[in-house]
């Protein structure tokens, strides 16, 4: 994983509330056995038609939001199914980290090992996110802060150890495997 | 010493190292269950490390969610329609075999949806820290488990090292008093209690559900309100183990047996909140004030009683949406609504006493004409259980699908699909728009409603059948 320092980048909003995972990757594509293009079928029940078209009115579908790194979303974003291809399938069309009041549990747990940044905000500053489409934006990991600007800058809550991780680019489970010890007395202290 | 729940007597018994201001706790995960959507990522993630699963003793996968439900397909009659599907499936196969790990697999007697068969086979018990790679893994805290879902990443800590990364959620006290009215079912109080806390309202939480209308309840039922824990955003949920669990328990084959069963049940008892124990939350509920529900919009917490009414939230544009997408309207009964499809399954619902009941309602009678109704056992032993009672042929007679075990319509991937614009009456456990299907649109509802349902074509009050 590439370590995350800062990102920054104009906003996309999807302004709804309890988006599910359903949503950001119907289960129909879960049939796959990598992680890779995914984000060809991102919020597919919402960005394509009965025939496969795009829909044109569809945020992600305007010109003006490619290559934003950044989704504001509303209440309780990736509720529903522990399925990781949600965010492999955010990065995968290019987001780097999402913002909401409220993240679901195991969303934010398999973003933070993808190296997509779960950002959580107050209300008021997420009112003025969801105002303010097409916004730029700096998300700082090293100060854990977000700035707006309009010279608003607010702090973020983030696990250290993922916090850790993403700033130095590195995954769990070195951490993990390091435990060997510490395992193996459990597991002859509990048989 | 302290008075503790539940779920901190279970955590602190797996902590293989306490959490730091630094570091989370490293848990000791004591069962992991696999299926094939979400761990093929996690095996290829071994391969490339040079990794073994590190115990396979604790490791039991099967296939569930994208398998066909057709007897055809399974007996090798016919091809696999989905294809890539079969492909899944095959490389579960392939990774099982590679790895050593135990596969009940799509000609195994004891295969059926993974939080059916934990059960089912005395793997799932009081105690026991279990994961799999799947939200509703809650299902398993029914029997005083510590049981929650994770994802591919995490499917991939646990297959290597036995262990996970976690941080210590908080406690929410679930307390369910009085009794369940009759005709009101453990999926009508998990709907209600969902109904009044929200979504999100476990969000960071493990539930207990206590209080006299839980410790009532059969295991069967306690594992329909465990399962849909998530549906409220929490990590997982659970239910003291009592002498209802050690009943089910004994005598399956995966569960102590002999002298091993004696001790195991001395520390099973043990394993309750202490009074005075102290919840991070408490919420109370009346359970004898409850009726059947059904949800009317697109997350299972937009949900009324049978007999009531489509809310109205004017000026509110999220709800709106929800309403347009199910074409529904404000102040609408949900009485008498034309309904397509009924479909009687999934790990919240497909267990014996879940058919039995629909059985029971259908027996003699026939679905309306127009309506497709399948009914999926959860697992193949349930299946065999069902037709040794003659519970096959009351939904045939009546006209509904009788078919294999697995997840099938709940989410579809194995091609059990709904219609765009079709009313489905789904005994599963999630209404978001496009879960059985583009466009479907789900209403979730007890066994008995769908049954009912099924009859008469349109949403009915199980109690009518009564």
């Amino acid at each position: 994983m590439e370590p995350i320092r800062a990102i920054e980048s104009a906003t996309v909003v999807l302004p709804y509330t309890d988006i599910d995972t359903d949503q950001i990757i119907p289960a129909r594509f879960l049939t796959t056995t990598t992680k890779e293009g995914l984000g060809q079928n991102l919020f597919a029940n919402w960005r394509f038609d009965s025939d496969g078209k795009l829909k044109q009115d569809f945020v992600l579908n305007q010109s003006n939001v490619r290559g934003s790194q950044i989704l504001v979303a509303g209440r309780n974003f990736g509720c529903g199914s522990s399925r990781e291809h949600a965010p492999w399938a955010l990065l995968d069309f290019g987001f780097r980290a999402v913002i909401s009041t409220e993240i679901a549990d195991i969303f934010r747990n398999n973003s933070l090992k993808n190296g997509l940044l779960p950002v959580i905000v107050d209300e008021q500053t997420h009112a003025w996110l969801l105002a303010n489409a097409g916004a730029k934006i700096r998300i700082d990991l090293e100060t854990n802060t977000l700035s707006l600007p309009t010279g608003v800058a607010v702090k973020f809550p983030i696990e250290a150890f993922a916090r850790f991780c993403l700033l130095q680019g590195v995954d769990e489970m070195g951490y993990l495997l390091k435990q060997n010890d510490a395992i193996v007395k459990y597991e002859q202290a509990h048989q | 010493m302290s008075a503790k729940t539940l779920f901190e007597k279970i955590w602190e018994q797996h902590e293989v190292v306490p959490e730091s201001t630094d570091t989370p706790a490293v848990l000791y995960i004591d069962l992991h269950l696999v299926h094939e959507v979400t761990s093929p990522q996690a095996f290829s993630l071994l391969r490339a490390s040079g990794l073994k699963v590190r115990r396979l003793d604790r490791t039991l996968a099967t296939m569930d969610h994208s398998t066909p439900t057709d007897p055809e397909e399974i007996a090798g009659r016919i091809p696999i329609r989905v294809e890539s599907a079969a492909r899944q499936i095959k490389e579960l196969e392939q990774n099982c075999r590679d790895f050593g790990v135990e596969l009940l697999g799509l000609k195994s007697d004891q295969r059926g949806i993974v939080h059916v068969i934990g059960p089912e086979l005395g793997a799932t018990q009081p105690g026991k820290t279990i994961v799999c790679g799947d939200s509703h893994t809650a299902t398993h805290g029914a029997f005083g488990a510590l049981a929650f879902g994770i994802g591919t990443t995490e499917v991939g800590h646990v297959l290597a090292t036995q262990c996970l990364l976690q941080r210590r959620p908080k406690t929410l006290a679930i307390n369910v008093s009085g009794k369940l009215r009759d005709g009101v079912s453990a999926k009508d109080l998990i709907l209600a209690i969902i109904g009044k806390i929200g979504v999100s309202g476990g969000t960071g939480h493990v539930i207990e559900y206590r209080g006299s209308a839980i410790e009532a309840l059969s295991m069967e039922e306690r594992m329909t309100v465990c399962n849909m824990s998530i549906e409220a955003g929490a990590r997982a949920g659970m239910v003291a183990p009592d002498e209802t669990t050690f009943a089910y328990l004994k005598g399956r084959p995966r569960a102590p047996q002999g002298d091993a069963w004696n001790k195991a049940v001395a520390a099973w008892r043990q394993l309750r909140s202490d009074p005075g124990a102290r919840f991070d939350r408490e919420v109370d509920i009346d359970g004898s004030a409850i009726e059947p529900m059904i949800t009317y919009g697109t997350h299972p917490g937009m949900v009324v009683p049978i007999t009531g009414t489509v809310p109205r939230k004017d000026g509110d544009a999220v709800f709106k949406k929800a309403l347009d997408y199910m074409g529904l309207q404000p102040g609408e009964r949900m009485m008498g609504k034309p309904i397509q499809v009924v479909f009687i399954g999934s790990c919240t619902n497909a267990r014996l006493s879940d058919l039995e009941t629909a059985a029971k309602i259908l027996r003699g009678r026939k679905i309306a004409q127009g309506v497709r109704a399948l009914v999926v056992p959860g697992s193949q032993q349930i299946k065999r259980e069902a037709e040794a009672r003659g519970l096959d042929k009351v939904f045939k007679d009546a006209g509904a699908e009788w078919r294999e075990s697995g997840c099938s319509m709940c989410l579809g991937m194995n091609g059990d699909l709904v219609a765009a614009g079709q009313y489905t009456v789904s005994t599963s456990n999630r209404n978001f728009e496009g879960r059985q299907g583009a466009g479907s649109r789900t209403l979730l509802a007890s066994p008995a409603t769908a049954a009912a349902c099924a009859i008469h074509g349109k949403i009915t009050d199980p109690r009518e059948f009564a």
